[in-house]
């Protein structure tokens, strides 16, 4: 059955909506361009060979050393066939994506969190408020450059009598360990932080071969 | 005249419910439009409980990421830890021994019962009945001892791993899970006598925020909110993980998708958990309760300190921890209010790359909406209710 299944989605649902269809792990993955979203998740859902009846979650995830830095991950679920499938857009900073509110009522909060953990706009009728974080909180905490401390902090005044922000302040640095084994793995070709002190040159020779 | 004068007068209340109310089962906010008594829109405000988890998992090893998972929904943890455990052996490509499989079932339907009493009964409380509350509780210490005597913790257990659970059960622990499950049953069956045939209790539940089937899948409600409605999806069933598929089990199912339906699914779900409870002690075979990758459990106190080897591997399982092959995952487990999942990507590090997690009271409180349009405000509380809402996994 779910052979059927994979071959129906591989042959037909991915050429004609033009997306790239991989199995890792014997878990369906779709990529598909922002464009053709809309289109590919209202075949998956109403096909009667897919039937994809329940968008589980939508999710982000970010990787700014890309080009087209952020991810938008769709997780379906078929009740019928008993199978999940993942549909991936892949964005630049500034695109926006349709919402697929309409073709899953599920998707509005979903797409609300995406929009608020990583600032990725989602275009058509949609509710875009912030849902998790504080009232008038303008950055995007999911994001990689955003750092774990935050930048504000929270407490009650008790000369003001109200609550205050204030820029957070640490008592202590914020403890990032390096766990990089000198020992293990191919050492010659390691770099490890302080390597530029002892072996200047050769650091500066391979990055140059690097860069070339 | 004095009529249309009157007209102009009406218009709608604005009514804040929450988030400090103790019917909102935590810092719900609601915004409550009111013609009358009888709501037209709610907004749902959430996040009043917003921890950044997802951030804080990235930040963290594949080990020190379980805790994260207790404090989510807190009155189910060991489903969530499952749920992570399952995700990081699928990308570590990890065997799982037999015996703690049978364990970590075994747990997880200890957590299905104590969410479910704590469910239940808080629901009776909020329509009005108090008793069962009582009595059931107490029943639900005794569980939570059970929880203390496997992992020291009666909430935060800590106690599944990624390729098996921390420690073996104590001596003695497994006769007396059977011995006091055995007679477990007695107190559901006190809790019925007081609510299912109660008067009030139906004139409450009965009818009020009803789901259709297809509203059901729409909203993507999971666990008894989608078996309330009739659909007969459990992913204990349809997608096994660990020993879920040697089990005899039944998977109890609503007709109308009312919250009573939903009550009483979730009272045969209990039922059901009593009979896996006893079958995993009955058929828990003997052997490790660990992986035997060395890389990926830490080594007995024994052969640390005989063992050189072992000193070292417990020396890196503790600070630098195990890495990840890179690649991504979906894994989910059927918890107590619905399906918990856990997106994992991983670069190859010893910290999870993305990790996100699908929570299943998301989903249902986003349904606030629909379910209580047309109902009393007395009725948005029984709708609170029914969703079975933690803010520890809404929230995140």
């Amino acid at each position: 059955m779910e052979n059927v299944l994979v071959k129906h989605i591989q042959e037909n649902l991915a050429k004609q909506h033009k997306a790239e269809f991989f199995v890792i792990k014997d878990e369906l993955v779709l990529v598909v361009s922002p464009d053709n979203l809309h289109n590919l998740l209202r075949a998956l859902r109403d096909d009667t060979n897919c039937l994809f009846s329940m968008l589980i979650s939508v999710c982000g995830v970010d990787n700014p050393h890309l080009e087209k830095r952020f991810e938008v991950v769709y997780n379906l679920l078929s009740l019928k066939f008993n199978t999940r499938l993942r549909v991936k857009v892949k964005l630049a900073e500034k695109e926006g994506v349709p919402t697929v509110r309409d073709l899953y009522s599920a998707a509005g909060w979903f797409e609300r969190e995406t929009y608020d953990m990583y600032g990725i706009k989602f275009l058509g009728d949609v509710d875009m408020r912030r849902i998790l974080t504080d009232y008038g909180f303008k950055h995007y905490p999911l994001r990689k450059d955003f750092p774990l401390t935050g930048y504000e902090e929270v407490r009650y005044d008790i000369e003001k009598k109200e609550v205050v922000y204030e820029p957070v302040k640490l008592d202590q640095e914020y403890r990032n360990f390096d766990y990089l084994s000198p020992w293990e793995g191919d050492v010659a070709k390691q770099i490890l932080p302080g390597d530029e002190k002892a072996f200047v040159d050769e650091v500066k020779e391979e990055k140059a071969a690097n860069d070339k | 005249m004095t009529n249309n004068k009157a007209n102009k007068n009406i218009k709608n209340m604005t009514l804040n419910f929450g988030p400090q109310h103790p019917a909102a089962h935590g810092v719900l906010r609601l915004v409550l439009d009111l013609d009358g008594e009888v709501v037209e829109k709610a907004d749902a405000h959430i996040g009043l409980l917003h921890r950044g988890t997802e951030k804080l998992i990235e930040n963290k090893t594949y080990l020190q990421a379980i805790p994260y998972f207790d404090r989510l929904d807190y009155v189910s943890p060991m489903n969530q830890e499952h749920a992570f455990a399952l995700s990081v052996e699928k990308l570590l490509g990890t065997e799982v021994p037999e015996r703690a499989q049978y364990i970590r079932v075994l747990f997880s339907e200890i957590t299905r019962i104590l969410n479910h009493i704590l469910n239940l009964t808080t629901q009776a409380l909020d329509v009005g009945a108090m008793t069962p509350f009582l009595w059931l509780f107490e029943e639900r210490e005794k569980m939570m001892e059970f929880y203390e005597r496997v992992c020291g913790a009666r909430l935060h257990a800590n106690y599944f791993r990624p390729g098996g659970v921390a420690k073996d059960l104590p001596a003695g622990l497994l006769e007396d899970i059977y011995r006091y499950f055995s007679n477990f049953p007695k107190y559901i069956d006190d809790m019925e006598d007081m609510l299912t045939e109660n008067r009030i209790f139906k004139q409450r539940l009965v009818d009020v925020g009803v789901v259709s089937k297809a509203q059901a899948l729409d909203w993507g409600f999971t666990g008894p909110m989608l078996r309330g409605s009739g659909i007969a999806w459990d992913l204990r069933k349809s997608q096994p993980y660990d020993v879920y598929d040697k089990i005899n089990f039944d998977v109890p199912i609503g007709k109308n998708g009312d919250s009573y339906d939903r009550y009483l699914v979730r009272v045969e779900e209990m039922r059901e958990s009593v009979k896996i409870i006893k079958q995993c002690c009955e058929d828990l075979p003997d052997g490790p309760v660990q992986t035997l990758d060395k890389k990926i459990s830490p080594p007995s106190r024994q052969a640390m300190k005989n063992n050189m080897e072992s000193l070292i591997h417990h020396f890196k399982l503790y600070t630098e921890g195990y890495h990840v092959p890179a690649g991504e995952t979906y894994q989910a487990v059927e918890a107590p209010k619905g399906e918990f999942g856990v997106y994992l990507v991983a670069d190859g590090t010893n910290k999870p790359y993305r990790c996100y997690i699908r929570t299943p009271g998301f989903a249902h409180l986003q349904g606030i909406e629909f379910m209580t349009k047309g109902h009393m405000v007395a009725d948005v509380v029984t709708v609170i209710s029914t969703m079975d809402v933690v803010f520890g996994e809404i929230d995140r």
